[in-house]
């Protein structure tokens, strides 16, 4: 069993066998609270589950914090169990999703871009394009960061059809690792992706009481 | 059962600490800071904190199970700060703690960072058992706390806490002014050392006698920082040098005489011989020192852990979780968060009705 956890919009964990074979998908609607239901959506998605032998993790983009939330769970429980931590894109898994929903109803999905929302009047989005022979997303680009208002812009630049995302699947998050291990494959580092520098600026002088 | 072995997991502020202790032996203390990393921006920034702790969980893990001899599988709870804190710095914590209580299927236990603060004591080999009630003084550079304790597992009462900067963010915020690095607390002894502590009388916060009422056992050093401000800048403005040294050892002071004298108020006004002191700024010898000698003066005992066990740690978590344990509490729900305002009086967070308390570990039993 492969198990999934992504806390990059949401929170959701799951569990599939190694052909894909969705054994438990659980999620929480409540798209904040991730410390608060991670224990237990972890424990009802591998109570009746067989031992896992790899965890995938969704490495981002995403809010930092909730990001934080599941890389730490999902790397800790890999230690417990001493198995391995497979870390995935979050948009990775995203874009898989689309893209076998697409192949089951026969539409062409083109070149496409996964859209999520990065705060601070800022969009995180990956371009992929169709299915490659091991069953995975083309990246065409990596996740990058882009003001709003230059999105559209920027895709009609790339030939890219926007589709924006708001939850992330943990089974397609397992099924990419799944896919990528069969293949031999390494879809992202072990490092978050932040895409973004701490938002600090260096001490300065201190400011004048008087 | 036996003494329980219980891993604890601590992220509240920069540093990361796993803490391996069987009852009240401690196995392993370690900690990874980011206190360098904070060093540049004069203070402790959140994002970089929680940054931090991401990265250095499983190395801490690894490190600390190695020292002390022992394998996951042998752990009879994992414990892990809820609160209070910093809430993002806190949550990689509470992450972390249910990712390894589930894959162990092991209780969890999810506590109370200052109520830990006190539990450090009873980690010390040395120091005979602790006697109840005390006071405990709770000085680091997150928080500044009174408190009254009648028992370390069921009964700690909040006498009063600082309304603004905790007493080491007032070091680190002074050291600034006096264009000394990061942190403060040391370099403000450092530079205090050939200094004057009379030289100049900067102001006790929340010391008069109509702060008696409803802030007797409070704190305040926002005042006393822009004081010492207000002072640099006039000295500066006259074009007189500034005596970094006297004005370090006054500030430094100010912030002692405050301190030890609250606590030792709260100790007479209770009836209560005893005062435990705990968190990072007790590393400052000048604060040792006159708490010992006024406490003496005033017959009250004091206590000091070990100073690898006053700085932010897991094997204070661990160790009060092993209290609880033994005490016959049952483990938290997996649906606690992180609390960054967790009251002291909050314990043990999110204890579960329905859970039985920890089982004897196989083999220990007839
Ligand atoms: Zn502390």
């Amino acid at each position: 069993m492969i198990l999934g956890i992504d806390t990059s919009l949401g929170t959701a964990v799951a569990a599939i066998a190694r052909d894909g074979e969705v054994l438990a998908d659980e999620q929480s609607a409540n798209p904040l609270g991730h410390a608060e239901v991670i224990g237990d959506l972890l424990r009802r998605a591998t109570v009746g589950a067989p031992a896992p032998t790899h965890v995938a993790i969704g490495m981002g983009p995403g809010p930092f914090t909730g990001l934080r939330v599941g890389i730490a769970t999902a790397r800790v429980y890999a230690l417990g169990r001493g198995i391995p931590a497979v870390p995935v894109p979050s948009h990775d898994g995203i874009a898989l999703g689309r893209l076998l929903s697409d192949a089951l109803t026969g539409t062409d999905t083109g070149r496409f871009a996964v859209v999520t929302d990065a705060r601070r009047k800022e969009f995180a989005y990956s371009i992929y394009e169709g299915l490659d022979d091991d069953g995975l997303p083309v990246r065409v680009s990596d996740a990058q960061l882009t003001p709003r208002d230059d999105l559209d812009a920027r895709l009609d630049d790339a030939g890219a059809r926007r589709y924006e995302a708001t939850t992330v699947s943990a089974a397609m998050i397992a099924l990419a690792a799944a896919r990528a291990l069969d293949a031999g494959r390494t879809l992202a580092g072990s490092e978050p992706l932040y895409l973004r520098s701490p938002d600090v600026v260096a001490a300065h002088a201190p400011k004048r009481v008087s | 059962m036996d003494a329980p072995l219980v891993l604890g997991i601590e992220t509240s502020c920069d540093e990361t600490g796993i803490g391996i202790v069987r009852g009240r032996q401690l196995l392993s203390n370690t900690i990874a800071s980011s206190m360098d990393e904070h060093a540049r921006y004069g203070g402790v920034v959140p994002e970089v904190a929680a940054r931090a702790h991401l990265e250095a969980l499983q190395p801490s893990i690894d490190a600390a199970l190695a020292e002390a001899g022992v394998t996951l599988a042998d752990l009879d709870a994992v414990a892990v700060t809820s609160g209070p804190g910093l809430a993002g710095a806190l949550m990689v914590g509470v992450g972390a703690a249910k990712g390894l209580a589930v894959a162990l299927d092991k209780p969890l236990y999810a506590v109370n960072h200052l109520v830990g603060h006190i539990a450090a004591d009873i980690l010390d080999a040395e120091a005979g058992e602790l006697e109840y009630p005390t006071v405990a003084l709770l000085v680091s550079g997150g928080h500044t706390s009174l408190l009254l304790v009648r028992d370390l597992t069921s009964d700690v009462e909040l006498l009063g806490e600082t309304m603004d900067d905790a007493a080491g963010e007032a070091f680190d915020k002074v050291a600034r002014l006096l264009k000394l690095p990061y942190p403060g607390g040391p370099e403000i002894d450092r530079a205090a050392a050939d200094g004057d502590p009379t030289a100049i009388r900067f102001p006790r916060g929340l010391s008069r006698a109509s702060d008696m009422a409803s802030h007797r056992y409070d704190f305040s050093f926002s005042g006393l920082k822009t004081a010492v401000a207000r002072w640099v800048e006039q000295h500066e403005a006259a074009g007189e040098p500034v005596p970094v040294a006297d004005v370090a050892a006054s500030f430094r002071e100010a912030v002692v005489d405050v301190l030890v004298t609250k606590a030792l108020d709260a100790c007479a006004r209770h009836g209560v011989p005893r005062l435990l002191l705990g968190g990072g700024v007790i590393a400052n010898k000048r604060l040792r020192d006159v708490a010992l000698e006024r406490a003496a003066a005033a017959g009250v005992a004091v206590r000091i852990p070990p100073l690898r066990l006053c700085t932010d740690n897991g094997a204070m978590i661990a160790a009060l979780a092993a209290e609880l344990i033994s005490s016959g509490r049952r483990p938290s729900t997996l649906a606690f968060g992180a609390d960054s305002t967790l009251p002291v009086t909050e314990i043990q967070v999110a204890e579960d009705p329905d859970a039985d308390t920890p089982a004897p570990r196989a083999g220990t039993t007839p």
